[in-house]
């Protein structure tokens, strides 16, 4: 009776485990972050890894715990039952001390191998530079061959290495799109590297990993993979300046984004243009904030936290902080109407 | 009765003499009476760090949740894990120790007794201290391991409460490190070999040379933060020459020998827990000792596993990938030999023993998930996710604080006198076991959704509302669980029944002496002649192994004069001097005073600085002074 019960106990567990791992996958499109749907190059390498760690995992978890559970079962005082008195088994000892070594040696090989393999740069005419800067709490994306400066949408074209140096502003950030490659760190001071390639067109999302302050939480990005066409009209547009812009509301938007407010309203006497850069319009070259040149033809801003549309810029620019807590941009105290204008403008920024 | 000597030259006031009462309480140099205030005020801040707890877990419940602001839910989640770090899991060890140590190896107190009293107090001083950030401005806010160059912006005082609070916090846990290294090499009874030891001082030794040696490098760190903070130094400060990852290697080159530091005394427990109520000796016990030490001296030589994303370069992360994975060899020695343990025995499922079965059970888990992180291109993924979030609650609760609480259930009637009430405990337990699997192994599945660390919000849309509500579910399970053990423990302090010297029919020599036991410990120090040596003095085992009682005045007398089997006749010294005993001493307060003075003086007024060194000059040379023990202190055997 004992052993039927250990034996219905163990499949219980199997199919306990089963259930968890297959729990755990779930569809990409309700889980865009997840890891355990590899959508690049470097995540598949790290998810082979895993199935193979994961298999073995699962087994030492079925046996092992199936001996613990057996042994409280199956030995629980009973009248008349002896404890046998021995005090170990040299050999089983040693042999329990070299089967997991052995499995560890087993997963070591393939884990230095894949270590070195993701640590090399691609080489090759076709590999893609980007640098990303991570700041609190926004990243920022620069093309230096492309001569396209961007934030938080990072666009690549799919088959197609990205060589992605990662480097620091302020404190420790970490870059991190799950179902394209494992994170790096953006540490001050220092140059991190990734490669970066999507399978398949699409958007991939991400999260800063790295706690970075009041604001870790709605820092994150988005890695939009195009078809090579694709890409390169995104690379076109993006290398425009920001055209004049045409209505008048929208002109004294522009105004006030470079040079502030004529009676003083806005703190310092610091104006948009102060941090933010906006190509073609004349003043705005500030590098702190991201740049502002093409925001419309981002889904979102603030780091991913509101969709691009006209409620959520007014919401925001009436009060950045109270948006996203420590927010750097800092609430100028724009009145309506220098809302109304700077909105009008900012809808222009294709 | 000590009677108070005349008033000599040589101190500033009369001695403490105070055998009861609250006042008993301020200057014992008891280690037991030591050992009750840790334990009780290591739960204090149990449920304290419990609330934080269900704070987070309601704010996460759902998406967006609107419980608490970002300022303030970062402060809990750094609060959080400090309480539970240093407030809860190692002084709780420590107040087992503290103890248990002194009955295990047959001693009558421990080497520096005023000393054990000091950590004790810089400890709730140190604990008190760093919750006064939450109304002084705020509490740290920056994670627990408070990562540079972070750790220097945050605004406020809460990171220089951090700085200040953990180094108090490290002068008790260095103390006490000193105090029972002393007391384990020099204290043994006679005939007590380090072979014959409990496992539960093996592994005490071992955690209080991995504190010695690991907790200066975190007061480095902490001493540099600080000056960074206050002084405008730049250790850290890559504009002027700094490095980040100073900061990072400095602490995990401390907070990897933590986690040992953390398990190591709950795998002693468990050592002790399961031969008790399997009724057999520990198997392997020298493969238990030894892993112990290898895990020990190979967490050493781990701690960049915490840093695989951090750009260390493929070397180095090779390196510490290696390293990490050997380590999983000797854990997996311990819990098979555990698993041994119980094989063949004739197992009594008592509390006590389930919370011990239940720690195996889960660390099997948590060490199984360690060894994933490993895996350093797939941990670059599980990394700052809620999937290490899920290793190390189930390392730490599944592993620590189940191990404590086998610790507690087992060894309660040997410290209270009565026994905790079994079918209360056993509600306990399985509430707790369910309630925790319930918070924290959703916690692995939504780490591998991508849902990272330290957020006090999350969208809707990214698949892990579900998961985040079921680990709300479990938390306030394990919430309830807590409310049974309290009331388990307020029921039977006055109804429970009543303990006789060795309810459990245990094994080692602790179980020798009345429960509770009266303030010298043993009549007369044993001598021993056997690991277990109490099991030997009861049982004596037939050609086929089985045990069966000692007569009085049986078989066993060939191996042992009986007076000495009896425990009946003391040494001649002490028969002719009287049993000398530590006397209570106000010196280890005062002193352990002036160090909280001390920071809140570093924080807002340099005056205050001088005044706590003062007070802690003033105690320390009063405590020097002070002989041990008062002459007329000793008792008459």
């Amino acid at each position: 009776m004992n052993l039927q019960t250990s034996r219905r106990g163990r499949a219980w567990v199997v199919a306990l485990a089963v259930a968890i791992g297959l729990l755990m996958t779930g569809c990409a499109s309700d889980t865009p972050q997840s890891v355990l749907e590899p959508a690049g190059d470097s995540a598949r390498k790290a998810d082979g890894l895993w199935n193979l760690t994961f298999s073995i995992a699962i087994v030492v978890f079925v046996l092992v715990q199936a001996a613990l559970v057996y042994s409280v079962i199956r030995y629980r005082a009973r009248p008349g039952r002896e404890a046998r008195q021995f005090e170990g088994n040299a050999r089983l000892e040693v042999i329990l001390t070299v089967i997991p070594a052995l499995i560890l040696a087993a997963i070591a090989v393939p884990t230095v191998g894949t270590i070195f393999d993701l640590a090399t740069e691609p080489t090759g005419d076709d590999v893609l530079q980007v640098n990303v800067q991570g700041r609190q709490y926004w990243w920022l994306y620069e093309y230096p061959d492309l001569d396209v400066v961007t934030a938080n949408e990072l666009h690549i074209p799919v088959g197609t290495p990205v060589n992605v140096t990662i480097e620091g502003y302020d404190v420790n950030h970490s870059f991190w799109v799950p179902r394209l490659a494992g994170t790096q760190d953006v540490v001050p001071g220092r140059v991190n590297r990734m490669t970066l390639e999507a399978d398949e067109p699409g958007t991939y999302r991400g999260q800063c990993k790295e706690f970075c302050g009041l604001s870790h939480a709605n820092m994150a990005l988005r890695v939009v993979a195009h078809e090579p066409a694709g890409f390169e009209t995104w690379i076109a547009q993006q290398q425009q300046p920001a055209d004049k812009p045409g209505d008048s509301l929208a002109a004294e938007g522009a105004d006030l984004f470079v040079n502030g407010s004529a009676d003083g309203q806005f703190a310092d006497g610091a104006a948009c243009a102060t941090c933010h850069a906006i190509e073609g319009l004349e003043g705005a070259v500030g590098v702190i904030g991201p740049n502002l040149t093409h925001l419309q033809s981002r889904k979102t801003f603030a780091a991913g936290l509101f969709k691009t549309n006209e409620a959520n810029l007014r919401a925001w620019l009436a009060d950045p902080p109270a948006r996203k807590p420590g927010s750097q941009m800092p609430d100028v105290g724009l009145t309506e109407g220098q809302i109304d204008a700077l909105v009008a403008y900012l809808g222009t920024l294709k | 009765m000590a009677t108070a000597a005349a008033g000599t030259d040589r101190r500033y006031f009369a001695r403490p003499t105070a055998k009861t009462g609250w006042w008993a309480w301020m200057t014992t140099v008891d280690h037991k009476k030591i050992g009750i205030l840790y334990g009780f005020t290591s739960f204090v801040f149990f449920i304290i760090g419990g609330i934080q707890a269900l704070i987070m877990r309601s704010q996460l419940a759902t998406p967006d949740g609107e419980i608490v602001s970002a300022a303030m839910y970062n402060q809990l989640f750094t609060m959080h894990g400090l309480t539970m770090i240093f407030l809860v899991v190692m002084p709780m060890g420590t107040a087992l120790i503290n103890f248990l140590l002194p009955l295990m190896i047959g001693a009558r107190d421990v080497a520096f007794p005023r000393m054990n009293a000091f950590s004790y107090w810089v400890f709730l001083l140190g604990g008190l201290f760093l919750y006064s950030s939450f109304i002084l401005g705020g509490a740290a806010d920056g994670g627990w391991f408070g990562y540079a160059p972070l750790n220097r912006e945050l605004p406020g005082n809460g990171m220089t409460y951090y700085s200040l609070g953990l180094q108090i916090l490290g002068i008790a846990s260095l103390a006490g490190a000193v105090n029972f290294i002393v007391t384990i090499l020099n204290m043994r009874a006679p005939g007590m070999t380090l072979m014959r030891m409990p496992v539960f001082v093996w592994m005490t030794l071992v955690v209080s040379f991995l504190l010695l040696f690991a907790l200066p490098v975190i007061g480095v760190a902490l001493w540099q933060l600080m000056f960074d903070r206050l002084f405008g130094t730049s250790f850290y400060d890559p504009g002027a020459g700094g490095d980040p990852l100073l900061w990072q290697h400095l602490f995990w080159l401390f907070g990897h020998p933590e986690v040992y530091i953390m398990i190591l005394p709950a795998m002693g427990i468990v050592s002790e827990v399961l031969p008790a109520f399997a009724r057999k000796p520990l198997f392997g016990y020298p493969a238990i000792v030894f892993a112990g030490a290898a895990i020990a001296f190979m967490g050493w030589g781990v701690w960049a596993h915490h840093m695989f994303a951090a750009g260390l370069g493929p070397v180095a992360n090779s390196a510490f990938a290696l390293s990490t994975m050997l380590i999983a060899v000797p854990t997996g020695v311990k819990i098979f030999n555990w698993i041994g343990t119980i094989w063949g025995g004739a197992v009594r499922l008592t509390t006590a023993f389930l919370f011990a079965a239940g720690f195996v059970s889960m660390f099997i888990i948590g060490g199984l998930s360690g060894v994933t992180h490993a895996i350093v291109p797939h941990d670059a993924q599980q990394t700052d996710t809620y999937y290490v979030v899920g290793h190390l609650h189930y390392v730490l609760f599944g592993g620590s604080i189940f191990g404590l609480f086998a610790g507690l259930y087992y060894w309660w009637p040997k410290i209270f006198g009565r026994l905790l009430n079994e079918r209360i405990g056993k509600l306990h337990f399985w509430l707790m076991i369910i309630g925790f699997n319930l918070t924290f192994g959703p916690f692995h599945v939504l780490g591998l959704l991508g849902m990272q660390r330290r957020i006090y919000r999350y969208a809707p849309g990214l698949g892990f509302d579900l998961w985040n509500l079921v680990a709300t579910i479990g938390a306030f399970t394990i919430a309830l669980s807590i409310v049974v053990f309290l009331v388990n423990a307020v029921v039977t302090a006055r109804r429970g029944e009543q303990a006789s010297a060795d309810p459990w029919d245990a094994r080692t020599i602790e179980w020798m002496i009345p429960s509770p036991p009266p303030e010298h410990n043993f009549d007369v120090v044993p001598v021993i002649r056997h690991r277990d040596d109490w099991w030997h003095r009861k049982y004596i085992t037939d050609p086929k192994g089985t045990p069966s009682p000692v007569i009085a005045g049986g078989a066993d007398a060939r191996e042992m004069p009986p007076e000495e089997r009896d425990n009946a006749t003391a040494s001649e010294d002490e028969q002719a001097h009287g049993i000398h005993l530590p006397s209570p001493s106000y010196y280890p307060l005062v002193t352990a005073v002036g160090l909280p003075i001390a920071g809140y003086g570093v924080l807002y007024q340099p005056l205050l600085l001088a005044a706590g060194f003062l007070i802690v000059l003033v105690g320390a040379f009063g405590w020097v002074l002070e002989p041990p023990a008062e002459p007329a202190g000793a008792e008459a055997v």
